[in-house]
């Protein structure tokens, strides 16, 4: 039976170091539950370590929270990748962290980076550069994610800072993305016109959150089956009736 | 060489950090990819870049960069000056394209 699913797809945690302090794992979950959103990610830059904690913190709640990461390519493109499970995306942190750029992260001027788990307890101070770019090109990060089942989605497309765009000029053809992610400062009459050239891409649209009060702030609504990253691929592409919509 | 010689021989818009013109010159890098400053740039450099992020400010102070040289009169958010004020980061700013800016340092210094 095809349903509607309220997604926000891109959520940052307090492990990233520009995220306020007060997205923990748990309160992101009770914030997305309040308002009524199905399925979540989690997808902080370069890491996935919170993403257990809001897994636990999510279990019983009717909530998916899908396991995610942004990545920083070599271009300084953000990408985004979702995955269902675990354990691909312990695969792709293990593959981020190989290729992220050496270097400890300096709190004062970047941020926190706290690991915590469900119940908002510090676990951890992750002392990597995560602000910082790896070696991964959007050609292997693109392919790295596909190996993984994972979706791969340009971040925020519409933004003239870390975006597919801004450090490329334009999105090769040859670059597989399962969608493009409009961000919260257009809406779909903006996009609609601005980037009319990549209409052969699915789009999505979400908040980017880096605040509690910035959840839900932007949504995509899913029309498919169940809240896996299959039946979404199917409703990006529209296929037995699945469908997304947004704006 | 000061800044303040740089900023007056290239005719520079300070937009931030008026205090910290006397700071020493080292020289000058060239990069709009934040991460490729943060693992290339030298204390004392002017960064000369398009690149208006925010996070110029912390790569600038992380680096200890003399100064960030904005080409092309690229429009600077305000958040991102306040920011440079206040972790007393130099910002200028020029009409000119990072070729030219470029080569003007260049004979400047080397000169």
């Amino acid at each position: 039976m095809l349903r509607e699913f309220k997604a926000d797809l891109h959520i940052h945690t307090c492990l990233s170091p520009c995220a306020e302090l007060e997205m923990s794992p748990r309160a992101i979950v009770k914030t997305a539950i309040k308002k009524e959103i199905d399925i979540i990610a989690i997808t902080d830059h370069n890491s996935a370590e919170n993403v257990i904690a809001a897994r636990k913190a999510a279990k019983n709640t009717g909530l998916t929270v899908l396991a995610g990461m942004e990545i920083t390519t070599s271009e300084e493109a953000h990408i985004l990748a979702l995955f269902d499970d675990l354990e691909s995306i312990s695969k792709l942190q293990d593959i981020v962290y190989s290729n992220l750029m050496p270097g400890v992260n300096d709190e004062k001027r970047f941020g926190e980076q706290i690991v915590v788990n469900e119940k908002d307890e510090v676990l951890d101070f992750n002392k990597r550069l995560l602000i910082a770019a790896t070696d991964l090109s959007v050609y292997s990060a693109v392919n790295t994610i596909h190996s993984l089942s994972g979706l791969a989605i340009a971040s925020h497309v519409d933004k003239d800072v870390f975006s597919i765009i801004s450090q490329l000029g334009f999105i090769p053809d040859n670059l597989k993305f399962n969608a493009l992610e409009m961000s919260v400062h257009i809406d779909r009459k903006q996009a609609d016109a601005l980037f009319a050239l990549y209409n052969s891409y699915p789009w999505i649209s979400s908040s980017d959150a880096h605040y509690l009060a910035d959840i839900g702030k932007r949504t995509t609504t899913f029309i498919m089956n169940e809240p896996t990253t299959a039946d979404m691929a199917s409703a990006l592409n529209n296929i037995e009736g699945r469908r997304v919509e947004w704006g | 060489m000061k800044l303040s010689n740089i900023v007056e021989n290239l005719s520079l818009e300070v937009k931030t950090g008026e205090n910290n013109l006397q700071n020493d010159v080292t020289g000058a890098y060239i990069s709009d990819l934040l991460s490729d400053v943060m693992a290339n740039g030298k204390e004392g450099n002017v960064w000369i870049t398009l690149q208006t992020h925010l996070n110029i400010v912390a790569v600038s102070g992380l680096k200890n960069l003399a100064g960030i040289i904005i080409v092309n009169n690229r429009p600077v958010q305000e958040d991102v000056l306040q920011k440079a004020e206040s972790e007393k980061v130099t910002i200028m700013s020029t009409p000119l394209p990072a070729f030219e800016i470029a080569g003007k340092l260049y004979q400047l210094l080397n000169g």
